[in-house]
C-alpha cells in the first residue's frame, strides 16, 4: 500500500500530514515543536523513517531535530554551526563590510544514499555537512570562501543559502543558491565552487549580468535529466540545459515572472510549476487569484491551474521551499501559503483541495512517497 | 542544591517538568550553574548562551531574588538564597512579541 507523508514547516511548529495513495483523506499530526519556527524539514531518500528538521527561535537560537520513525518521535541533535577559520566579511545592506554571523538553518538536504549524511544551508550564507546523523556539523568553506564572497549582499530575507540540489547521476556535483549572490556549482563534493549565473539579468544590481549578485529564489531539477535546471529568480523564470553553464529566460506568457518556488513533475521532466506573485513589493497573487502555472513544454508556454484554488480576495504568498511533488503514478503537487493553507493536487495540478486551512504561516513543504508500511 | 527555572520552550526541549535541581561543585556562579545545566541537558547548549563565546543570547535574561543578574559577571558568586536553594535561579525569555 503506497502513501505520502507531507512535511510542513511553519512559523509556529511542524506538521506531518499523511494519506494513502488516493490522497483523499488525511491524518494531521502536530504541532511538533510548538511555538518555534520550523524553516524546513525533509526526509532521507535512503531511509523514509529518517527526518531532519530545522527548529529556531529569536530567543533560543538554532536546534536541529532528527526523527528515526517518520516523525512520530524526535531527538535534538547537534546545533553548533561554526564557520571554518576567520569568518571574514560580506557586504551589509548599506554596502559596508559585515562579519559573517550564523543566524539559522534555512534548508536541510539529506544525502541521496546515506541517511546519516545531510547538508545544511544557513544564513549568513554557508554550507555545512554532517556525516553522523546531525550530531556534528562541518562547514564546506570553499563556497563561502569563493573570491566573490566579500561582495555578496543579503536579500530582504537575509543572506541565506536556501537551495541545495544533489545530482543523482554525478556523485560530487552539488548546486546551491544564495539570496542575493546567485547559483553556484561544485563538481568535487563541495570542496570548490564556481558561480553559474551566465544569462541571468537583474535590474537591481549595478551590472545587470554580473557573475554574482543575483537574487535567485529557487532551483529545481528532474532526477532523470540532471543537466536541465529550472530557476525562479527574483524576477524571471529561467532554464539551463547545461547544468547551469548558461541560462535562458522561459517566463513566456506568465502574468508576472516574480515568484518564489519552482518544481518539476515527478514523471515529466518538461512539466514545470511556478506560483506567480504580483511583484517584489506586492507579495500576493495578481488580482487576488491564487493560480499555479504549469508549463508542459519546459517553460515559455504556461497554463493557469485554478480548479479548487481561491479566485477572489486571496492575498497570501507561497515561499521558496513551500512546494513539492510526490512520485506516485499520478503525480501529486503540494504547496503551502503564508495564510496557513496546504493545498494538494493528486492529478498533476488539474484540481486542488486544501489538506488544512488554518496552520500558522507555512515556510516549507516537502513530500515523501511511501511504499509498504511507509515507515 | 541549586534550583533552576527554565522558560517553557526550554523545559519542552529538555523534557523536564517544573524546576531543575543541580549540584554545582565549588563556588556557585552563573557560569558554573549554566555549565552544570548544559552538562545534564546537552540539548540546551546554544539555546541560552553562545556555544563559542559563552555569552548570554540577546533575548535571554537571568533573574534571582528579584534582581536582574543578566549583566553581572558570569563568575560572580550567586546570591546566598540561590546557593542555599531557598530561591530559584530564573532563566527567562525576554518579553517580546511573536
Amino acid at each position: 500500500m503506497s502513501g505520502v507523508r507531507v512535511l510542513v514547516g511553519t512559523r509556529k511548529g511542524a506538521f506531518v500530514l499523511t494519506s494513502d495513495g488516493k490522497r483523499e483523506k488525511w491524518d494531521v499530526s502536530g504541532p511538533h515543536f510548538a511555538g518555534w519556527e520550523i524553516y524546513h524539514l525533509k526526509g532521507s531518500p535512503a531511509d523514509a523513517g529518517r527526518l531532519y528538521a530545522s527548529q529556531c527561535s529569536g530567543w533560543f537560537g538554532q536546534v536541529i531535530q532528527r526523527s528515526d520513525d517518520g516523525g512520530v518521535t524526535w531527538e535534538p541533535v547537534g546545533n553548533e554551526f561554526s564557520y571554518q577559520g576567520e569568518p571574514g566579511t560580506h557586504q551589509w545592506y548599506d554596502g559596508t563590510p559585515h562579519p559573517w554571523e550564523f543566524a539559522r538553518v534555512w534548508h536541510l538536504e539529506p544525502s541521496l544514499d546515506d541517511p546519516d549524511t545531510v547538508y545544511a544551508g544557513v544564513e549568513d550564507a554557508g554550507l555545512f555537512r554532517s556525516t553522523d546523523g546531525g550530531r556534528h556539523w562541518q562547514e564546506l568553506p570553499g563556497l563561502r570562501g569563493h573570491k566573490s564572497g566579500p561582495s555578496w549582499q543579503p536579500g530582504a530575507g537575509g543572506m541565506c543559502l536556501h537551495t541545495i540540489i544533489l545530482d543523482p547521476s554525478r556523485p560530487g556535483r552539488i548546486f546551491a543558491a544564495i539570496s542575493a549572490a546567485g547559483a553556484f556549482r561544485s563538481d568535487d563534493a563541495g570542496e570548490t565552487w564556481r558561480p553559474v549565473n551566465r544569462g541571468l539579468r537583474s535590474e537591481g544590481i549595478p551590472d545587470s549580468d554580473a557573475e554574482v549578485g543575483h537574487c535567485v529564489h529557487n532551483l529545481a531539477m528532474h532526477p532523470s535529466r540532471p543537466s536541465v535546471l529550472y530557476m525562479q529568480k527574483h524576477w524571471d523564470v529561467m532554464r539551463s540545459d547545461d547544468a547551469g553553464e548558461s541560462w535562458r529566460e522561459v517566463s513566456g506568457d506568465l502574468p508576472t515572472d516574480f515568484g518564489f518556488p519552482i518544481d518539476v513533475h515527478a514523471h515529466e521532466p518538461e512539466t514545470v510549476y511556478v506560483v506567480p506573485i504580483t511583484s517584489d513589493s506586492h507579495h500576493f497573487p495578481p488580482e487576488g487569484r491564487l493560480r499555479v502555472y504549469r508549463s508542459r513544454t519546459g517553460g515559455d508556454e504556461w497554463e493557469p491551474l485554478t480548479n479548487g484554488l481561491p479566485q477572489e480576495h486571496c492575498y497570501v504568498n507561497v515561499l521558496r521551499d513551500a512546494m513539492a511533488v510526490d512520485s506516485l503514478d499520478s503525480c501529486g503537487i503540494y504547496f503551502g501559503t503564508t495564510g496557513g493553507q496546504v493545498y494538494a493536487s493528486a492529478d498533476s495540478g488539474d484540481s486542488w483541495e486544501p489538506i488544512v486551512r488554518d496552520l500558522p504561516a507555512v515556510l516549507s513543504v516537502e513530500v515523501q512517497t511511501l511504499s509498504g508500511l511507509g515507515r | 542544591m541549586i534550583r533552576v527555572a527554565l522558560p517553557a520552550h526550554l523545559r519542552t526541549l529538555a523534557r523536564v517538568d517544573g524546576e531543575v535541581t543541580l549540584d554545582v561543585a565549588g563556588q556557585a556562579t552563573q557560569c558554573s550553574v549554566l555549565d552544570a545545566l548544559e552538562a545534564r541537558y546537552p540539548m540546551l547548549c546554544g539555546t541560552i548562551r553562545d556555544q563559542q563565546t559563552r555569552k548570554r543570547r540577546a533575548f535571554i535574561r537571568f533573574f534571582a531574588c528579584e534582581q536582574d543578574l543578566s549583566h553581572e559577571q558570569p563568575d560572580a558568586p550567586l546570591p546566598e538564597a540561590v546557593v542555599a536553594g531557598a530561591e530559584p535561579y530564573l532563566i527567562v525569555g525576554a518579553m517580546a512579541g511573536g
